[in-house]
């Protein structure tokens, strides 16, 4: 689902870029705070002659990077890397047609909301400026689909689900199946805003075909969280 | 590396965007088939084309050792990156008791 240069137009362009700029620093802001804890430090002044009374003694805050942060871009890093390669194996679909995983939902499970987003985010920038998938000027439209809808959104989709049924890897399932189809909801309207299609085809064509792709989308996710599961138990701790 | 987990699921990352991207269906994608369709799949194009376009290593005839260098590449260059831009959003963070941030 990653739009090229050339379908949107500037206005719609920009417009997104801006928006994906926004959700990044935002989240870029969250996360940080996440990674660290408030640990208090005794400053200790300078002694005098009379000797230290307690007064001497002020407490002051240091925040510093928690355990669980430091893992976190290990995990990070490592659940992006798997997104970009997942990414590349195309699926065959109805109809001539191939889908791929687009992982907002898998990151988003494992890492938190706007941890996978985050992760997203890099993963369409990358590879955009050096495999040439995806426009640069579209990456703003990309992130907000894949990234935000797909990712933000498709967690909550998941976390409702899950408090609903109780049951991980069904709401996973369905979350990664809905965000596909929602983000090609998105993505629609971003071509029609830009004047490529009238909305009613359109829109229909999109979310025809992405019902079928958010079926591999939602297979896939279950795969490899099930394997996670088996292998890796320990990643899928402390989801949050 | 930290821990064997990282190890395992990094080791996974390599073998799907080296070896299982090779499977991969050359059919175009949802959004592709559907601006082939409608006749406006020829407005798209790439400002930047990047290192390796479609996913293949330059200079490398074979395209499936093209693909798949490219995949190994590519899932290295993520890891990295994250890696590096994680690390630069926890260097010189440090916190007053006011809670205002200041760099170091």
């Amino acid at each position: 689902m990653h739009i090229p240069d050339g379908f949107l137009n500037n206005k719609v362009s920009v417009s997104l870029i801006g928006a994906a700029i926004a959700v990044v620093v935002l989240s870029v802001k969250k996360i940080r705070q996440r990674l660290f804890e408030r640990v208090p430090v005794a400053k200790k002044k300078l002694a005098v002659a009379e000797g230290i009374d307690i007064n001497d003694v002020e407490v002051s805050f240091k925040y510093s990077l928690t355990k669980i942060g430091e893992n976190k871009i290990y995990k990070m890093a490592v659940i992006g890397a798997f997104v970009f390669a997942a990414q590349m194996v195309n699926f065959p679909v109805i109809g001539g047609t191939s889908g791929h995983l687009l992982g907002g939902v898998l990151a988003a499970v494992i890492l938190g909301p706007l941890e996978g987003f985050l992760v997203i985010a890099i993963v369409l920038a990358l590879q955009s400026l050096f495999f040439g998938d995806g426009g640069i000027m579209a990456l703003g439209a990309n992130i907000i689909n894949i990234g935000l809808v797909g990712a933000i959104g498709g967690y909550y989709i998941y976390y409702f689900f899950n408090k609903k049924f109780k049951k991980k890897l069904l709401s996973a399932f369905l979350a990664a199946w809905i965000s596909v189809i929602l983000a090609s909801v998105v993505c629609a309207m971003e071509l029609v805003l830009s004047g490529t299609y009238s909305f009613g085809e359109i829109l229909r064509a999109m979310i025809l075909i992405h019902f079928f792709i958010g079926i591999g989308e939602g297979l896939i996710t279950v795969c490899i969280l099930k394997l996670l599961l088996r292998y890796c138990p320990k990643i899928l701790k402390n989801e949050k | 590396m930290k821990n064997k987990e990282i190890k395992i699921i990094l080791i996974g990352a390599l073998i799907v965007g080296g070896i299982v991207s090779l499977f991969a269906s050359s059919f175009p994608d949802g959004l592709e088939k559907v601006a082939e369709d409608r006749g406006f799949i020829d407005k798209g194009f790439s400002i930047i084309s990047g290192m390796m376009p479609d996913y293949l290593f330059p200079g490398i005839e074979n395209e499936m050792l093209a693909t798949s260098l490219a995949g190994i590449w590519g899932t290295l260059l993520v890891f990295v990156v994250i890696f590096i831009v994680g690390k630069l959003l926890i260097k010189r963070y440090v916190l007053d008791d006011s809670g205002k941030s200041e760099k170091k």
